[in-house]
């Protein structure tokens, strides 16, 4: 993934006797200055960031630009498989990806909460370097702000990226058609299970790791092996279930799924049994939805494996009812998967 | 998964189907009572295996759905004081009180928190010794063991700081209730598996005997319920009405007897209000006077609350089996799981929100 070995790496702000931020360090003066040069400089470098300019002046290769941003608020900030900085940088590249955008840039506002430990901080920027390298963006600008203790978890991250489509493709919701199939990339709900288990401090066994990844190269191998993709989109908040509502909804078709071909690692689903939640609707951070003609499924299915095996054919685009999802049951009943409602909260029993 | 995945077997689902097909030579209402089964129902699609004449009326088993809209509007009190860490259960959040629910709580500043169990309250009231914490004890036989533990252990360590608002209610008197009403359609029960794991199956003889309705123990997996629901059939078909247990591999006749020692030790059976049908007597469970020191409806001195329900509102007659959800006006209109008239539209084991969440009735037209 990345030559950068984060563990490796030492902060170099506790070593100027400011081990916790302060809100002098989102003051504007002296000691923002040196968090800005010594921790985000040092860790992003790049000209567009040395420059000091007030803005970044981007170069960009021929195409058409896309722009997209996200906010990042995750508790713990350390969870297994990642972190808040991976998320910040994924997440937004991510959404570039889905529009078949090649990631080039993106933003970084933080806002931190005083008190906050320098280290965490530091640790934080690298994981987001670390991101950035592996998915070739530059981290350009950016900006500090410092709330008062108790104001904030800790770390808040906007991300905003900018990206260039090279060449004509179209993918959008408008594009899916009648007999397209549905494909997902890989096995859903293990972000979602992850930041539960570590925030609860629910022991899993074997562990859960968040899917957190980037999508780009995927997207880029599909888009070079010239994939006819109708439409892609991330499965985040909501999960897999969110984005096919979504979907259906935007395109104005049915889809039919089958749940048995749906991929979901043993440890997930032992986990969503016990505490009766719906892993269709727990948030993923690495996989996402194709929807392809039929004729090129099985190669975009191919290309989806050499990131993960599990990525499989979960459906089709049907003309049915505008905006239906329907589950085909493991017992081989039908039922509606409906959007979900917003916050995942356990049954009692 | 291992003990899940035998238990969804296509194949020996559709061997299920077709001999309740064969059993069956006329209409029949069974009810299934308990909210985790109304959910595995809908959730699997298992009615749409059954004949025509077979209907499945969704039971007052959802412990979220029953508890009285009084005690929602005492639990927002209290979880509203600046003094409290109010503890519940998650999906008892989004149930809606008179004016707001807890998450609106929650919202407004109120330090409301979700547990997994009631034991790990105890933790945090450990952890909290200047704040008093307080549990949402609510639900059927199956979760008062562990409500009893916490309740129990608290006593033990002298938590002076903890406390529960308990709302427990039963099943047999419910069975009872919906039975004795002159409305009452229910030929046949399925029974909750896990209630009766905790407390036995013998309260159910004398319901089968005096009211000559089988009633089938099941559990909560699809092959579980189409076996209830197969076995209760065939008592229907044959004019039988005893009690069965489909659910051996978790229910013995006499229950956890240690479950039931503890229960017996820290509750008391009382009179209860159940939402959406009114008064039921000795149907729930409030602590008893040797823990009464723990009753947060004491310590907080709320006063009784009565509380008028929603006029458009069915949940009433959908718990006792007399509606269907979508008979009611305000379903998927007014009422929708994100603002819900009544508790069945709020919980997941609720029959109006598991019909409006995976059938709607759309693929029945």
């Amino acid at each position: 993934m990345s030559e950068l070995n984060i563990s490796n790496m030492t902060c170099p702000l506790p070593l100027n006797d400011h081990p916790r931020i302060k809100m002098a360090h989102g003051g504007g003066g002296r000691m923002m200055q040196r968090l800005i040069e010594e921790l985000f400089f040092a860790a992003f470098d790049n000209p567009a960031l040395r420059s000091g300019h007030d803005g970044a002046v981007l170069e960009l290769p021929e195409g058409r630009p896309v722009m997209t941003t996200d906010s990042y608020v995750v508790r713990p900030l350390f969870f297994p498989g990642g972190d808040i900085g991976a998320l910040a940088v994924h997440g937004t590249v991510n959404d570039l990806a889905m529009c078949g955008a090649r990631p080039l840039y993106l933003s970084a506002s933080f806002i931190l909460e005083e008190g906050l430990e320098t280290e965490t901080l530091w640790r934080v920027v690298q994981s987001m370097r670390a991101a950035a390298s592996a998915t070739g963006v530059q981290i350009v600008t950016g900006d500090t702000k410092v709330v008062e203790r108790g104001h904030g978890d800790g770390i808040y991250i906007n991300t905003t990226g900018v990206g260039v489509i090279e060449n004509e493709t179209q993918i959008r919701p408008g594009r899916i058609k009648k007999d397209d199939l549905i494909i997902v990339s890989g096995d859903i709900g293990r972000h979602g299970m992850a930041v539960m288990g570590a925030r609860e401090e629910l022991a899993f066994t074997p562990p859960i790791e968040s899917d957190c990844a980037p999508l780009w190269n995927t997207v880029a191998d599909m888009l070079d092996a010239e994939i006819d993709i109708h439409c892609l989109r991330d499965a985040t908040r909501g999960g897999l279930c969110a984005v096919l509502n979504e979907l259906a909804q935007s395109s104005g078709l049915q889809f039919d799924v089958v749940e048995n071909d749906i991929p979901l690692a043993a440890n997930v689903r032992g986990a969503c049994e016990v505490l009766g939640l719906d892993a269709l609707q727990v948030a993923c951070e690495g996989r996402f939805v194709a929807i392809v003609p039929k004729s090129d499924a099985a190669r975009a299915l191919e290309m989806m494996r050499v990131q993960n095996d599990s990525a499989a054919v979960i459906g089709r685009v049907t003309d049915g009812e505008a905006g239906l999802v329907t589950l085909q049951t493991p017992i081989g009943g039908r039922r509606i998967l409906d959007m979900p409602a917003g916050e995942l909260l356990p049954r009692i029993c | 998964m291992k003990y899940i995945d035998e238990y969804r077997d296509p194949e020996l689902a559709q061997k299920y189907a077709a001999a309740i097909a064969k059993v069956v030579t006329r209409p029949w209402t069974i009810m299934e009572v308990c909210g985790g089964q109304t959910h595995a129902i809908v959730r699997f699609g298992i009615q749409e295996l059954l004949p025509d004449t077979v209907e499945l009326v969704h039971g007052p088993g959802c412990p979220v759905c029953v508890t009285p809209l009084e005690m929602v509007d005492k639990a927002i009190e209290i979880a509203m004081r600046d003094e409290v860490i109010f503890c519940s259960f998650g999906d008892m959040l989004r149930v809606p009180g008179s004016e707001k629910d807890l998450l609106t709580v929650r919202a407004e500043g109120g330090d409301v928190r979700t547990v997994y169990t009631p034991l790990d309250t105890l933790k945090i009231a450990t952890d909290n010794p200047d704040k008093q914490v307080v549990f949402f004890a609510i639900g059927f036989e199956t979760t008062a063991p562990a409500n009893a533990m916490a309740v129990h252990r608290a006593k033990e360590k002298g938590l002076g700081n903890f406390s529960v608002l308990a709302s427990h209610v039963l099943v047999p008197p419910a069975i009872e209730a919906i039975l004795s009403s002159p409305d009452n359609r229910v030929q046949g029960f399925l029974a909750a598996g896990h209630v009766c794991a905790v407390m036995g199956t013998a309260a159910y003889t004398p319901l089968a005997e005096k009211y000559q309705v089988p009633i089938v123990v099941t559990g909560f997996e699809p092959l579980d319920i189409l076996q209830g629901i197969y076995r209760c059939l065939c008592q229907l078909e044959e004019g039988r009405s005893h009690v069965e247990n489909q659910y051996q591999r978790a229910v013995r006749d006499i229950g956890n007897v240690s479950a039931q020692a503890f229960i017996r030790k820290v509750f008391r059976v009382v009179e209860r209000k159940w939402r959406g049908i009114g008064e039921i007597p000795e149907s729930g469970w409030a602590l008893s006077d040797a823990y009464a020191d723990f009753d947060a409806e004491r310590r907080f001195g709320l006063a009784d609350i009565e509380v008028e329900e929603a006029q458009n509102c069915i949940s009433g007659l959908v718990l006792q089996g007399l509606k269907k959800p979508a008979d009611c006006p305000a379903f998927g209109k007014q009422c929708t799981p994100d603002q819900p008239l009544g508790a069945t539209m709020v919980s997941g084991e609720g029959a109006c929100a598991a019909y409006y969440r995976y059938r709607k009735d759309k693929l029945y037209e």
